[in-house]
């Protein structure tokens, strides 16, 4: 059988980089250059395979110093979420909990209830690398998801096709790609059974299986016949024929912005079906393939791009204004714009630029030096040479470099002459510098 | 279930992203660009202060390179030529239910279907006393009664397609083709439009209308873009200014495609809030109009929109057609009467007031408004107290020179379904386009739907 390309190029802090971009929120200072010294197999292999998490950094808070409420207050879910993918010491199993939550995207919108919502974001982070089969039987059945997608209003009296048709058109098989209306009906009727209570002060509860509930009788899926249950509805969509090429396309899609090639994809649907629908081999051969290396840079989403800046100066979750700074961005979390997830190759327009022109605002504001005190040189060169350094030194492109020194050239010379301009435009220009480098093309992708 | 919380469903709101997908990333409208070229500055204040009246500034899209100045001016000589017929598309987004808009209760099997959601009394309809209006609808039908209205009681095509995306898609772009990239109004702007006025087909939301999606000629979107106002903690003075600038420096082109699409979405960025300088200073005359009715007051955008677009036409302002979304939940697979009836009683009270607005204006004769929705609703309803998605639909005209014939018919429940216990359609959409394109728009339908010949044509226009 061959197998699929390995990356064999230099394994330096650069490489390691983008892998910690495509497999988790981004570097902390000093980390690509730890994680180079592993090599490609040790690296991957200590993301898809992580020792016991260890949350590093400050314990998050409000803008009031109390703790964070995600269970109860508006937007500290989402908060609470971008504290451990700041803080995480196993970025992949943040990484994927945030791709399934694309993937099955779920909203608050509907299921109203962020203590659900948390519950489903615990699965993905538990099952997440384990076995798709696995994962979708568990998605099938997440109180959230019953909610969101009708399968606890679904019974034989009248079956609600709502998740039937979402199970195969946007998780498992894809858009018209083999399955018909008439299998939208019969995974319906196959579905039935959930049931759950609602009381006052509560809200949905009792989430449950009642056989009472469940149409018994002969179902056609696919062209095979019996008394299936809901297992067999995930059953039957996971070894379907065109599953593991959806699967496959779709994860991939996720790490490289360029498509496979016809072998890497046949190689990957190979190892995922003898795998047993197992995730992990799939996304590690996808980590080690040249094509991550090689191929084009990718638009961070506004999540990443918010807990990247984070990471990277070390500061932890002092605010909730994330919150609204990444819904403008286009990216709230636990409230995705549709079943269909968040469209992952549109993340940038003029709108979603100025959410993020406003996230790094944010982000720096804690750090932003005071014209009135302090001291900077008024050599555009080495104004820049401290903002990079404020930043750790990310590589920008020459026309990113000419663009900021062009910036902090006019600026300077607009104060040539003044004494106290000359003092305080440097300090400015800084301020700056160190905010047009954040929404640089560079920092805006890896 | 809580109690509606489920009516949202997730499926309708797929049919935003659809929305996004085709209208910015067609490859019918290669260089649209959000929120492009505003009609800011000088030489047209009466225009753009008309427009601003609606609440936002008017983003352009299309692939026109002309500048701000040459719209100004198309938009300026457009104005002075006689009036064109306006067409309103207004889009029930989610399918919504026929069955409840006009119920069949003269049906023997109505009841059956819909134990729970089956509607009683109410106003017949003249032309099939089967059916009787939705209370919500009282709007609509006060302008039935005065022959200014429509009604489509099974509208759609054979073999309709039960995704939202799909099936919305076909509407808009006028035809059975998955792969078709322009919109059936942008197909008929392209044709008798020009290449600097936007305004010729303006979408009346966040963002542009698959309808109107052109292949060539510019059209415009309102957007909430008047808020464009950037700035960094302790930059200020001179050196904020050189900071903004440098926001087209970091659009230089690059090599790598994932730095190039940010490159130019910076560089887009530097040029609208250059061309949005002017609206961030006086941003707050948002009352720049006045209706001459009362529209009803709600937190949604829709009334203000429609007023806005009222006082746009009576300024004169260029515009041939017109999208728009309207308020409320369609998507109804639980809960379905009171999600229905809110969204459906301040669309028909907005569209009565709408109405009254341009007679009270003297310009009720040049518009005429399409209400349409993707599908309709199984006809049994589903165990949630709501429905699941069916096939053909309710759609309506509106305006004073309707002709106020009913187009199709109602098909009856016994013998009127199809396989799937949907509705079957009576009336093909493509042959009420084309019709529209011929009576009401002035234009050969050949030229714009797809085998438009064989479709038949209702009489629509009095």
């Amino acid at each position: 059988m061959a197998g699929v390309a390995v990356y064999r190029g230099k394994f330096g802090a650069a490489e390691a980089e983008r892998l910690l971009w495509r497999a988790g929120f981004g570097p902390r200072r000093g980390e690509a250059a730890k994680l180079a010294r592993l090599g490609l197999e040790g690296a991957v292999h200590h993301l898809v395979a992580p020792p016991r998490e260890k949350l590093v950094g400050p314990a998050p808070h409000d803008d009031k110093g109390r703790p964070l409420a995600p269970f109860d207050a508006w937007g500290h879910d989402h908060a609470w979420w971008l504290d451990r993918m700041v803080r995480t010491s196993r970025p992949l199993v943040e990484r994927m909990a945030l791709i399934w939550h694309d993937w099955f995207a779920t909203s608050n919108a509907g299921v109203d209830s962020q203590r659900l919502m948390l519950a489903q974001n615990q699965l993905f982070r538990e099952h997440g690398l384990g076995s798709f089969h696995d994962l979708f039987s568990r998605v099938t059945t997440d109180p959230a998801m019953l909610l969101w997608l009708n399968g606890s209003d679904n019974s034989k009296y009248s079956p609600n096709e709502n998740y039937a048709r979402e199970m195969m058109e946007l998780f498992t098989l894809g858009a018209d790609r083999g399955y018909h209306e008439a299998d939208v009906r019969q995974q319906a009727r196959a579905l039935t059974g959930f049931r759950n209570d609602w009381r006052n002060g509560i809200g949905p509860t009792n989430f449950r299986y009642d056989p009472r509930y469940h149409d018994t009788g002969a179902k056609t899926i696919f062209g095979h016949s019996g008394s299936y249950t809901w297992k067999d509805s995930v059953r039957l969509c996971v070894t379907h024929p065109d599953h593991a090429s959806f699967f496959v396309g779709k994860l991939w899609s996720y790490f490289v912005p360029t498509p496979p090639d016809h072998a890497t994809r046949s190689g990957l649907e190979r190892l995922y079906v003898r795998g047993g629908n197992a995730v992990q081999p799939v996304v590690a051969a996808i980590l080690r393939h040249p094509q991550l290396y090689r191929g084009p840079r990718m638009v961070k989403s506004p999540v990443l791009y918010t807990a990247g800046l984070l990471r990277r100066l070390g500061r932890g979750i002092d605010t909730t204004a994330w919150v609204w700074l990444d819904a403008m961005a286009g990216q709230q979390l636990f409230d995705p714009p549709n079943v269909a997830g968040w469209d992952d190759t549109r993340w940038l327009d003029t709108a979603t630029w100025r959410g993020r022109w406003w996230i790094a605002e944010y982000v720096l504001q804690p750090f932003a030096l005071d014209p009135g005190k302090a001291s900077r040189p008024a050599d555009p060169h080495k104004l820049l040479d401290r903002a990079l350094s404020f930043w750790h030194r990310p590589v920008l492109g020459a026309e990113t470099t000419t663009a900021l020194l062009a910036f902090a050239r006019k600026a300077m010379a607009d104060a040539h002459g003044t004494v106290w301009k000359q003092r305080q435009y440097a300090v400015m220009t800084e301020n700056a510098l160190r905010h047009l480098i954040a929404v640089s093309p560079e920092l805006q992708s890896a | 279930m809580t109690d509606g919380g489920c009516n949202h469903c997730a499926g309708l709101s797929r049919s935003r992203f659809l929305h996004r997908a085709a209208a910015e990333a067609g490859r019918g409208l290669p260089a649209i660009e959000p929120g492009m070229p505003l009609p800011a500055g000088t030489g047209l204040s009466r225009r753009s202060f008309l427009v601003r009246g609606v609440g936002a500034a008017l983003a352009v899209y299309g692939t026109s390179r002309l500048g701000i100045r040459a719209f100004e001016e198309g938009i300026a000589a457009a104005a002075t030529t006689p009036a064109q017929p306006v067409l309103v598309s207004i889009f029930l987004e989610g399918g919504a239910d026929a069955l409840s808009v006009l119920s069949p209760q003269g049906d023997p099997l109505y009841r059956q279907l819909r134990p729970q959601l089956a509607l009683a009394g109410g106003t017949a309809l003249r032309e099939d006393s089967r059916l009787f209006w939705h209370p919500a609808a009282a709007g609509l039908v006060e302008l039935y009664g005065e022959d200014k209205v429509t009604v489509m009681p099974a509208i759609g095509y054979t073999n309709a397609d039960q995704s939202h995306f799909t099936s919305r898609h076909y509407w808009e772009v006028g035809a059975t083709d998955p792969n078709l990239r322009t919109g059936w109004l942008g197909r008929y702007l392209d044709r008798v439009g020009k290449p600097d006025n936007p305004l010729q087909g303006l979408s009346l939301d966040d963002t542009l209308a698959p309808a109107l999606a052109t292949a060539r000629l510019p059209v415009a979107s309102i957007t909430g873009a008047d808020q464009y106002d950037f700035w960094s903690n302790r930059v200020w003075g001179e050196v904020e200014g050189r900071m903004l600038e440098a926001f087209g420096l970091l659009g230089a082109k690059r090599r790598d495609p994932g730095l190039q699409s940010v490159a130019q979405v910076a560089a887009q960025a530097d040029r609208l809030r250059q061309q949005l300088l002017p609206f961030q200073s006086d941003s707050d005359d948002s009352n720049g109009f006045a209706s001459p009715v009362p529209y009803p007051k709600s937190s949604d955008a829709f009334p203000a929109r429609l007023a806005g677009l009222a006082a746009m036409l009576a300024a004169g302002l260029p515009l041939r057609a017109v999208a728009l979304s309207a308020p409320g939940q369609y998507d109804t697979h639980s809960a379905q009467a009171s999600a229905l009836a809110s969204g459906l009683q301040l669309t028909a009270d907005t569209l009565l007031a709408f109405q009254r607005d341009l007679e009270a204006r003297g310009i009720a004769d040049r518009v005429l408004v399409h209400l349409w929705s993707e599908f309709g609703r199984r006809a049994k309803e589903n165990g949630s107290a709501g429905t699941d998605h069916g096939a053909a639909g309710v759609g309506f005209l509106v305006g004073t020179r309707v002709a106020g014939t009913m187009v199709g018919e109602f098909p009856g429940l016994a013998s009127g379904l199809d396989e799937d216990g949907n509705v079957k359609a009576t009336a093909d959409f493509r042959g009420v386009y084309s019709a529209l394109l011929e009576q009401w728009l002035g234009t050969d339908p050949a030229a714009i739907i797809p085998g438009a010949a064989a479709f038949a044509r209702p009489q629509l226009i009095r």
